[in-house]
């Protein structure tokens, strides 16, 4: 595969993509920081087969006038793309979030308004060389109006419903879009926070999202739990959810 | 952070909780985990990588900050004509052998367990089966990238702020943050080894045998059983190896091995004498014929620890203490073992090795000598039985390896350890301040809680 990823330099996206490096697949980064994706270029380059570094461009969610010339770079580089992965996003408690409008009104830009415009580049090209790939990270959160993730919740919430109309519109057409939602792993991001029951850890969901991208699965919970986790907390009726503290 | 309501070595590490491998200590404190370690260690006391150490050499005062250094994994360069790995802190030793072993690449230094870091194998300048003939991992670390407790960082190697590398190596964690590490791995004829194993009936044997093997082969050690006592003090399984000829091993490579895992923590109770001589007998016995030898997966000849995942769960939550020390002579280690029986403090595995040379660290554990080690579970008396041996050891010019010990008193370590000035002085040097401890540098070096 030829694979593009944005975020892969952090958390579950660097999991991902040394996987797909070591199992022989071409590996372009997309991020915001030239050093750090340089040296994981330097590390997807010896644990690839290739043996060079991957190639790598900045791209910034917060700004999407970069993006068209950010995946022109990942198709010259790799001759043409045919898996788009998008981990990155942005992470905030309830409670920074709220306190701060403006950190707010940032996060909703960047999980869902600039990621939507970011899978929109991404789909045209894939469907102009006849299809391919589209793999988005979203979150459990999304699932289920939570106390203590309303406002990242509800921005994951509306990616997953236009990356499942997308995989309803252009599956016929070749592009298959897989909506990723992890629940808590143990990553960079989560570092601060309290691990509840059925955390995972990156090297794993990695593992689950290649197989469903081998398998074009349109839905993908990691780890494994929290399917029926969150299969329970959506049957939840509202006068409970009100109760509970999650 | 508040601190746990009951005694520490009661209470179960939950959120906001730390331990080392053995389980004893158990500290209130946090660990901040990153990918960037320049950009968080000065937030931390100091740095940790998988906590395998055994004691308190990991764990920051209650209430602090410990730096987490397991995400920062990236191998940033690899160049196959040297053997030069130039790497992140955090990186494992368990992934440098699933990446470099099909290459014929290997760690120059493999101890008895993979899941440790390049910080914590430069911390606590760690050997291993060839130490006899290979030194310590220190020996095979060309530079250190390191921040210091000022915020500055600093490249350093035999050649520059050399006070500062030779510190650092076997120095746990305490002159800086250790964040990349450059290591010339040893290029291998094949990934398999080639193993000999040997039952032996005594001490007098075993010591022989470790010492005429040390000639011929470039990885030895020795499991005993520290249950016996008189005629049979000694008695257990050689162990010897080299790296396969391409030849003789088998044409694929060796794959990464499923672990079983411990779910559980055992009751105290199950671990008595009547279980562990159970045990040390099936092990002695099921050695049959005699000698043995074959070709072996490189994973269990080097890291037999990890054939059980979390077996540390097996001591129960009172949690257990290695007792690890290098005495200069075999009459030394004969009367260590014959008080390590008559106190009947030990447990399953006794782990004994001659070793060569002494590490350019100044605080490098091994010396020339016998290095023995024990398991101990924690119980009321553990402390007095340290002091124990510890007084066996002082007066035989040996010393502890500070990677495994909880008990030992400062005034012990003071006694046994020479270089403390040396090591002192440097950390003065680079951390004038005080800013970088542990809970084992309050206890042994004087750090004011």
């Amino acid at each position: 595969m030829k694979v593009a990823i944005l975020g892969g330099t952090k958390g579950m996206g660097r999991s991902l993509a040394r996987q797909l490096a070591g199992r022989g697949d071409r590996v372009f980064l997309l991020g915001r920081d030239g050093e750090d994706l340089a040296r994981s270029a330097a590390d997807l380059g010896v644990r690839g087969q290739g043996k060079e570094p991957a190639g790598w461009a900045l791209c910034d969610l917060e700004d999407p006038a970069g993006f068209a010339p950010a995946l022109d770079a990942a198709e010259q580089a790799l001759g043409g793309l045919d898996t788009v992965i998008v981990t990155a996003g942005l992470f905030a408690t309830q409670e920074q979030l709220e306190a701060d409008v403006e950190l707010a009104e940032r996060l909703l830009r960047v999980d869902f308004t600039n990621t939507v415009v970011f899978c929109e580049h991404a789909r045209k090209r894939l469907l102009k060389r006849g299809g391919g790939t589209l793999v988005v990270f979203t979150s459990v959160a999304g699932d289920r109006g939570r106390k203590p993730v309303a406002i990242y919740g509800a921005a994951k919430a509306g990616l997953s419903r236009y990356l499942e109309a997308m995989d309803h519109k252009f599956r016929g057409q070749g592009v298959v879009t897989i909506d990723v939602k992890p629940g808590f792993v143990k990553t960079g991001m989560t570092a601060g926070l309290k691990p509840p029951p059925f955390s995972g850890e990156p090297d794993a969901v990695a593992a689950r999202v290649i197989r469903a991208i081998d398998r074009q699965e349109a839905l993908v919970y990691a780890p494994f739990p929290w399917r029926w986790v969150m299969l329970v907390i959506r049957c939840l009726p509202r006068f409970v959810m009100r109760r509970l503290g999650f | 952070m508040a601190a746990p309501a009951k005694s520490p070595d009661v209470v179960p590490p939950g959120q906001g909780e730390l331990w080392g491998w053995g389980r004893h200590p158990v500290v209130a404190a946090r660990e901040l985990r990153g990918e960037d370690l320049e950009k968080i260690a000065g937030r931390g006391v100091l740095s940790r990588g998988l906590g395998r150490s055994y004691g308190d050499a990991s764990l920051p005062p209650a209430g602090a900050t410990v730096i987490g250094s397991r995400l920062a994994d990236r191998i940033l360069s690899f160049d196959e004509g040297q053997g030069l790995l130039h790497a992140e802190a955090g990186l494992t030793l368990g992934e440098i052998n699933r990446l470099f072993w099909p290459r014929l690449f290997s760690s120059p230094i493999l101890p008895g367990t993979q899941q440790i870091t390049l910080g914590g194998m430069v911390a606590a300048d760690v050997h291993a089966k060839n130490h006899h003939v290979d030194g310590t991992f220190g020996r095979h670390v060309r530079r250190l990238k390191i921040a210091l407790a000022s915020g500055e960082i600093v490249w350093c190697s035999r050649e520059r702020e050399r006070e500062l590398f030779l510190a650092t190596l076997g120095g746990m964690g305490l002159t800086g943050h250790v964040l990349e590490v450059e290591l010339l791995l040893k290029r291998i004829p094949s990934a398999w080894i080639y193993a000999e194993t040997e039952r032996i009936d005594d001490l007098g044997v075993f010591l022989h045998g470790l010492k005429d093997a040390a000639r011929d082969w470039p990885f030895t050690m020795g499991w005993i059983d520290c249950l016996k006592q008189g005629r049979h003090l000694g008695r257990g399984i050689l162990y010897r190896g080299r790296w396969a000829e391409p030849g003789e091993a088998p044409g694929r490579m060796p794959k990464p091995k499923d672990r079983v895992r411990v779910p559980i923590d055992f009751p105290s109770f199950l671990l008595n004498r009547l279980t562990v001589g159970l045990f040390n007998f099936g092990v002695y016995y099921s050695h049959i014929p005699r000698r043995q030898r074959g070709v072996q997966h490189p994973e269990d000849f080097f890291h037999p620890l990890d054939k059980v995942t979390d077996w540390n769960r097996c001591y129960g939550k009172a949690g257990f203490t290695q007792y690890q020390c290098v005495v200069p002579h075999a009459e030394d280690a004969r009367a260590f073992l014959e008080r390590l029986t008559r106190l009947g403090a030990a447990s399953f595995l006794c782990v004994i090795k001659d070793c060569g040379e002494e590490g350019e660290g100044y605080l490098s554990f091994p010396r020339p000598g016998i290095s023995i080690a024990v398991d101990i579970p924690v119980r009321a008396d553990t402390a007095e039985v340290v002091k124990k041996l510890n007084q066996l050891v002082i007066p035989a010019g040996g010393r502890i390896y500070l990677a495994k010990d909880t008990f030992t008193t400062a005034e012990d370590y003071r006694a046994m350890e020479p270089r403390l000035a040396t090591f002192l002085a440097a950390r003065r040097r680079y951390d004038p301040a005080g800013k970088l401890h542990s809970l084992l540098s309050q206890r042994l070096f004087g750090d004011q809680p």
